[in-house]
């Protein structure tokens, strides 16, 4: 399971990940951060045994959990399966079937939101959270 | 020997052989080109791609009073009106005045979806054509013609594109990431039509084609025609045009432009024919073009053929770079099936061309009055050593009247600058000590056979107001200013 993290003034300032870890025992891998002075995102993978417990202790430190369940989303309207999008993926969450239409794999996408920027007809938007 | 009345014939019965060019392959490879040329009557080709050379002339119908167009907009995208009084060509990549990501690509496909757009006019006000100015509402029904003419489509093949640069770039090939982070390439390959006919045997002027849903037809050859990176130019009737095989797109950072969906049916004659259509991915080769260097001649990284870039991964330096295709493959072997199975209904017959494509063209760089280079405004570079004392860089500075000073090493490689900022700075906060400790280490530069325009952008990009002229081992060779550029504009 993916969560985003979000940390106000407060919670940016103190090392409630390790804490995390420490007290779960989950193995936590970081997929995207972005820390700054006042507020902070992150967005980590968590095995699903182990969110309930993870998810309780940061809501505890008090940081703002979202579980991410949705991929980017594909307008299949606007989408003409250039595959420009592809390249740019970190995580080649971004394939082509055996039909040569673009798909997502949705489990791989970190809502990076790289592919929405490069798609030329606008047909990515990360999901609202 | 067929010819392409006696492959009408057989449309027109019924009985015709039509394959798309993915199956012609496979056919060629089993029977070989005697055998395949006898069975197969037409092979389909297709590409579809963005293609900026795209647009629409329109003819409005006359106003009362009549208004002779000076400029007109549909949805404030402006169209070419230098022609007659309510005529105007509108292009794909001319961007909205309004909306940054809406451009004249748009409008094509609004009023394709029978969408209305706004038209809005201003006029000369003259004896024949009083009216000064008009807004209004229209439909692709409403007005007598549009006609789309595309000057520059279904390129035979386009240099691949990546990014050496530090910086992520947004370009008319997509987003190129930075440190060769990826490869971008155009193009449909062993598909598209062009490359199934490069001796220009069956398409040429007059010859009838699939024109984003539409039958259509080329015109000539495109602009920047020049093979083996052939083009056509092509026309259509756009209100017979259907939405699916067009798509308006805007490429981030760069402007809109048009998909275009182009369907190419090859008559087979005999086995050459049957021949140039068996071509594979792995004999198409193209250039990887460095964007990274923002000149007209773009630095080859290297040859590489469409095989290794639609297999999704190219070599570059010893490492696995992956590769985004910007034209639809999977829009491409659609049209190619649609295409078959119009021919098959007996909805669409083949024409002759009336006039061969030129085998040879050449593309020319634009002439220039003169492109200034760097190394004709640069001036000698007054260098100091790492070692050198903060006090003394600041005597330096003011004895010789300057803001920069770079700082090399005994090799005269640049390896820092120290500005009078930074002197000031180190003033402020009492720093003491050689220039090592203040010194910027990661200096922007440029090279004397840089136009100046490239210095200007560097300077403008990273807040700079010099940059050190260095040679490909570092060595500084000068320095140039904004000071030493604006006087320039200033003559």
């Amino acid at each position: 399971m993916k969560l985003l993290l979000s940390f106000d003034s407060t919670t940016v300032k103190k090392p409630i990940i390790s804490k995390v870890t420490l007290e779960s025992g989950a193995l936590i891998n970081i997929l995207r951060a972005s820390v700054g002075a006042r507020k902070g995102e992150i967005i980590i993978e968590v095995p699903e045994e182990k969110v309930e417990i993870v998810e309780k202790i940061l809501k505890s430190e008090g940081v703002f959990v979202s579980e991410l369940k949705k991929a980017v989303e594909k307008n299949e309207e606007r989408c003409v399966h250039c595959g420009a999008c592809i390249s740019v993926c970190p995580t080649e969450a971004i394939k082509r079937d055996a039909e040569n239409k673009v798909v997502v794999e949705e489990k791989l996408c970190i809502h990076c939101g790289a592919c929405v920027t490069s798609c030329p007809t606008q047909a990515l938007n990360l999901p609202s959270i | 020997m067929k010819t392409v009345q006696e492959i009408n014939r057989k449309i027109l019965d019924g009985n015709v052989c039509v394959v798309t060019v993915k199956k012609m392959k496979e056919i060629v490879e089993e029977l070989g080109t005697e055998k395949a040329a006898r069975e197969v009557d037409v092979v389909t080709t297709a590409t579809f791609g963005a293609m900026c050379s795209s647009g629409v002339f329109f003819n409005f119908g006359h106003a009362d009073p009549p208004i002779k167009f000076r400029k007109v907009w549909l949805n404030d995208v402006e169209a070419y009106a230098g022609i007659a009084a309510v005529d105007a060509y509108l292009g794909a990549t001319k961007l909205s005045e309004s909306n940054e990501k809406y451009g004249g690509a748009h409008v094509i496909e609004d009023l394709v979806r029978g969408k209305e757009v706004e038209l809005r006019a201003i006029g000369y006000g003259t004896d024949c054509y009083p009216r000064k100015e008009i807004k209004t509402e229209i439909s692709l029904e409403d007005v007598n013609q549009a006609i789309m003419v595309n000057p520059r489509n279904a390129y035979q093949r386009y240099n691949a594109a990546t990014n050496s640069s530090d910086r992520l770039l947004k370009t008319y090939m997509g987003t190129l990431l930075p440190n060769f982070g990826n490869v971008t390439f155009a193009g449909t390959g062993e598909i598209s039509p062009l490359n199934n006919d490069p001796e220009f045997r069956t398409i040429g002027i007059g010859t009838r084609i699939f024109l984003c849903g539409a039958k259509g037809y080329i015109v000539g050859e495109g602009t920047q025609h020049s093979p083996p990176y052939a083009t056509l130019m092509v026309k259509g009737n756009l209100k017979e045009m259907k939405a699916e095989y067009m798509r308006a797109a805007f490429f981030s950072g760069y402007a809109p432009t048009l998909f275009v969906g182009i369907g190419v049916p090859i008559p087979v004659l005999d086995e050459d024919v049957a021949k140039a259509t068996s071509i594979r991915n792995s004999q198409i080769e193209t250039k990887i073009l460095d964007f990274g260097v923002a000149r007209r001649n773009r630095p080859v990284v290297r040859w590489v053929t469409y095989e290794e870039l639609v297999s999704g991964k190219v070599e570059i330096n010893g490492q696995e770079v992956r590769t985004s295709s910007l034209s639809s493959f999977y829009m491409a072997e659609k049209i190619m099936n649609d295409l078959k199975k119009l021919i098959e209904k007996g909805e669409f017959l083949l024409s002759e061309p009336i006039e061969k494509l030129p085998k040879v063209q050449e593309v020319k760089p634009m002439r220039q009055r003169e492109v200034v280079v760097v190394k004709k405004v640069m001036n000698p570079a007054i260098t100091i050593r790492s070692d050198t004392k903060i006090e003394e860089a600041a005597k330096i500075i003011i004895e010789k009247n300057i803001n920069h000073l770079p700082v090399v090493d005994d090799d005269q490689k640049l390896v820092g600058i120290v500005t009078s900022w930074d002197i000031a700075r180190a003033v402020a906060l009492e720093l003491e000590g050689s220039v090592n400790k203040i010194m910027t280490k990661n200096v922007i530069t440029v090279y004397p056979e840089d136009p100046i325009e490239i210095a200007a952008s560097k300077m403008e990009r990273y807040k700079i107001s010099a940059l050190p002229v260095i040679d490909t081992k570092k060595r500084v060779l000068g320095i140039v200013t904004s000071e030493d550029l604006s006087r320039l504009i200033a003559r």
